[in-house]
């Protein structure tokens, strides 16, 4: 009995660490935050008070809340499935035996290593109209200059396609990984076979590739809804919110209009968000996926 | 378990008391955050300034910490607040005046100066400087760094198109015409550039005010948006590119533009004074720097930060800031920072100094920020001032990218922060 006891007490022991850390900047924060987003702007002059739901219903009247949700949406989708695609090629590029592998390699990953800020002040560079690499290029080309990141309808484009090269090669690690995994055997058999090249990477190579797939997928997911630190420095979500985006909308509130109650409303609905997407990839996809 | 941690809970007590009794026996201490909003080594120049203080007045230690830009060093200064863990003063943006007052952060200079001397010297800065500080019949904010918007232009350029490099555009035809002159066809170089990103509503506030209009009113309750001169404004910024096409259509990036105007992109560009140093250092052609040309007279904001002292203070502290912040505004202190960094002298008194006079004589362009002054007017600055601000921001780059008419965009602006400022009537 003694025993039984002190055990439980060593088991709780080696627990705490962990637990003290996931409830103290985890979930105490989640919780705090979902009852922060019941409570109106609180100053000295007029404090905080209990109003129930009315934050989330100002939410469905703030146009600016459809916005960024909407270009959310299309960021989301803009980057995910071609980052992916990339990565893949790019994956099956470097797993053949090709001169200067390693440098090739090196180079893709690069992208990954750099920090955001610093990322975007480069690209800042590329996009500027007329001065810019891009508009070089394209008027060496014949093309005259255009103002990517001050039109509304190329900013949000201008800036997937940064989050595109940035992330591409992160995912490239990963591919590469699970590539290597796979047994040559495979590749010899269909082969003997008759089997094109695209024939086994369709129906060999790629279904094995799919916990990897499943990964990735998840991770991109939440990071087109987790980077904004681009925005900081390419767009501050302008012009006239074309680029804005719903984190970034979130600090806005948070900290330029000081409306923490909002700002925590906002965050609730990003939370249910990614949440409801984490369920749905791994109950809906999850069964799709063949692990050996 | 539980009486170890309530020994060490008590030991963390025991020294903490410790150490606040040790600080009240040595010497009054002070906190001071400070923003820096533009390049240079602006850290090491204040440090310095601190470092002189101390010197001179042993009985009180300053502990300067640099805060990052505008927005962080508010951020840190309340959450500081909050956490009970106060900063005693702080140079913050000349615009939160209105978050603080809100906040009840922040304490009015009237309510700490003593003497008719110090009364005296509350009247001694730029009145254009002191607008942003002045709310409710009272001084909550002493200029510090502070600039405005000039004209900087490239008289290489200016000369290869057949126009005077010594008369810069003094009016918007004017501005229209030697834009025409200067634009090259195939896009090599613009005519002019105002940019519209980073702080759209502050480039704004110059265009209105030349149209014989401000933005707001003193109380910071009233904006004036949809006012007929705001919407002729705004209609004159977009016809530079629409209908004129001096200018690209769209924004103009503020983090690039002067580069774009180094690299002889725009022959002339509306930017802060802030700039003049890196201009100076890094143009290789020869440049000239002006006052704003007028619609109906000439005009622009004033931009840049403020010392406030915060509520939260006792007697002692509030002294000890106060001659923290003479003598970080004394005229001498003044002439010195304005010649490294580009801000302007606060005082007319820091122009006098024999050391800026010099440096004046040497470099006249250092003086336009001070002579623009007398037509100057306060920054956008009301109460809900983030979100005030943000409605004319994304109105002014609606309008620019043509997405809404200057009048629409600008009307509903106004319909919005009326709701958001109503309370405060």
């Amino acid at each position: 009995m003694q025993t039984n006891t002190s055990k439980h007490i060593h088991g709780w022991l080696l627990l705490m660490p962990a637990a003290i850390l996931l409830i103290a900047f985890t979930h105490y924060p989640t919780v705090a935050t979902i009852v922060n987003s019941l409570f109106s702007k609180g100053t000295a002059i007029r404090p905080s008070r209990f109003v129930g739901l009315a934050n989330f219903e100002r939410m469905l009247d703030d146009p600016i809340f459809w916005k960024v949700l909407a270009n959310n949406g299309w960021f989301a989708l803009g980057t995910i499935p071609t980052s992916i695609a990339l990565a893949i090629v790019m994956a099956l590029f470097v797993n053949r035996s090709l001169p200067g592998r390693s440098l090739v390699r090196m180079a893709y990953f690069t992208p990954t290593i750099l920090p955001m800020i610093a990322v975007a002040n480069i690209w800042l560079f590329f996009y500027t109209p007329d001065i810019g690499l891009v508009d070089q290029i394209a008027s060496g080309l014949g093309f005259s200059g255009h103002n990517w990141l001050g039109d509304p309808r190329t900013v949000l484009p201008a800036i997937m396609v940064m989050t595109i090269w940035k992330e591409a090669g992160f995912f490239m690690i990963f591919y590469l990984a699970a590539m290597q995994n796979v047994p040559p055997e495979l590749e010899e058999a269909s082969k003997l076979e008759g089997a094109s090249r695209w024939y086994y990477f369709r129906r060999v190579m790629f279904p094995l590739l799919m916990p990897t797939t499943l990964f990735v997928l998840i991770n991109a997911v939440l990071n087109s809804f987790k980077l904004v630190d681009h925005l900081f420095v390419l767009t501050k979500g302008g012009p006239d919110n074309a680029s804005n985006l719903l984190l970034y909308y979130i600090f806005e509130t948070a900290f330029s209009y000081f409306e923490t109650h909002f700002a925590a409303a906002l965050t609730v609905v990003l939370l249910l968000l990614l949440a409801a997407m984490a369920l749905l990839q791994f109950f809906v996809l999850d069964k799709r996926v063949h692990y050996r | 378990m539980c009486n170890r941690v309530r020994k060490f809970g008590l030991g963390v007590l025991v020294s903490v008391l410790l150490m606040a009794t040790a600080a009240v026996v040595s010497a009054t201490e002070l906190t001071m955050y400070y923003p820096v909003a533009v390049g240079g080594p602006l850290t090491t120049i204040v440090d310095g300034i601190v470092a002189d203080f101390m010197k001179e007045n042993p009985d009180v230690k300053v502990k300067a910490i640099y805060a990052g830009n505008y927005n962080d060093a508010r951020i840190k200064a309340l959450a500081a607040l909050k956490s009970g863990q106060p900063a005693q003063l702080s140079v913050m943006f000349s615009i939160d005046i209105y978050e603080l007052i809100e906040q009840d952060a922040i304490i009015a200079f009237d309510d700490v100066v003593e003497t008719d001397a110090e009364k005296a010297w509350l009247d001694s800065f730029y009145p254009s400087l002191m607008e942003n500080g002045r709310t409710a019949g009272k001084t909550w904010g002493i200029p510090f760094q502070r600039s405005t918007i000039v004209m900087y232009y490239n008289k290489d350029a200016f000369r290869a198109a057949g126009l005077d490099p010594d008369k810069p555009p003094a009016s918007w035809d004017e501005l229209v015409a030697a834009g025409k002159k200067l634009t090259q066809s195939d896009g090599s170089q613009w005519g002019v550039m105002i940019p519209s990103t980073g702080y759209p509503y502050w480039m704004f506030g110059a265009l209105t005010m030349q149209n014989g209009q401000v933005l707001m009113n003193g109380d910071g309750n009233t904006t004036f948006y949809d006012h007929p001169d705001v919407v002729g404004a705004l209609q004159f910024w977009k016809e530079l590119g629409d209908k004129h096409g001096i200018m690209p259509k769209g924004t103009i990036e503020w983090g690039t533009l002067r580069q774009n105007f180094l690299e002889g992109k725009t022959a002339i560009m509306w930017h802060s004074t802030g700039n003049l140093t890196a201009v100076k250092k890094n143009a290789k052609f020869d440049f000239g720097v002006a006052m704003l040309p007028a619609s109906k007279r000439r005009g622009t904001p004033t931009g840049g930060g403020n010392f406030y002292i915060f509520k939260k203070t006792t007697p002692e502290e509030r002294k000890a800031a106060m001659r923290l912040i003479k003598f970080m505004t004394s005229p001498q202190r003044s002439a010195e920072w304005s010649m490294k960094t580009g801000y302007m002298g606060v005082s007319p008194a820091a122009y006098e100094t024999q050391q800026l006079k010099a440096y004046v004589k040497e470099f006249p362009y250092a003086a336009v920020a001070r002579d623009q002054l007398e037509y100057a007017t306060a920054e956008l600055s009301t109460y809900q001032t983030g979100r005030v601000r943000k409605l004319l921001d994304d109105a002014i780059q609606a309008a620019l990218t043509g997405s809404k008419t200057p009048e629409a965009a600008l009307t509903e602006a106004q319909a919005q922060a009326d709701r958001l400022l109503k309370p405060y009537r």
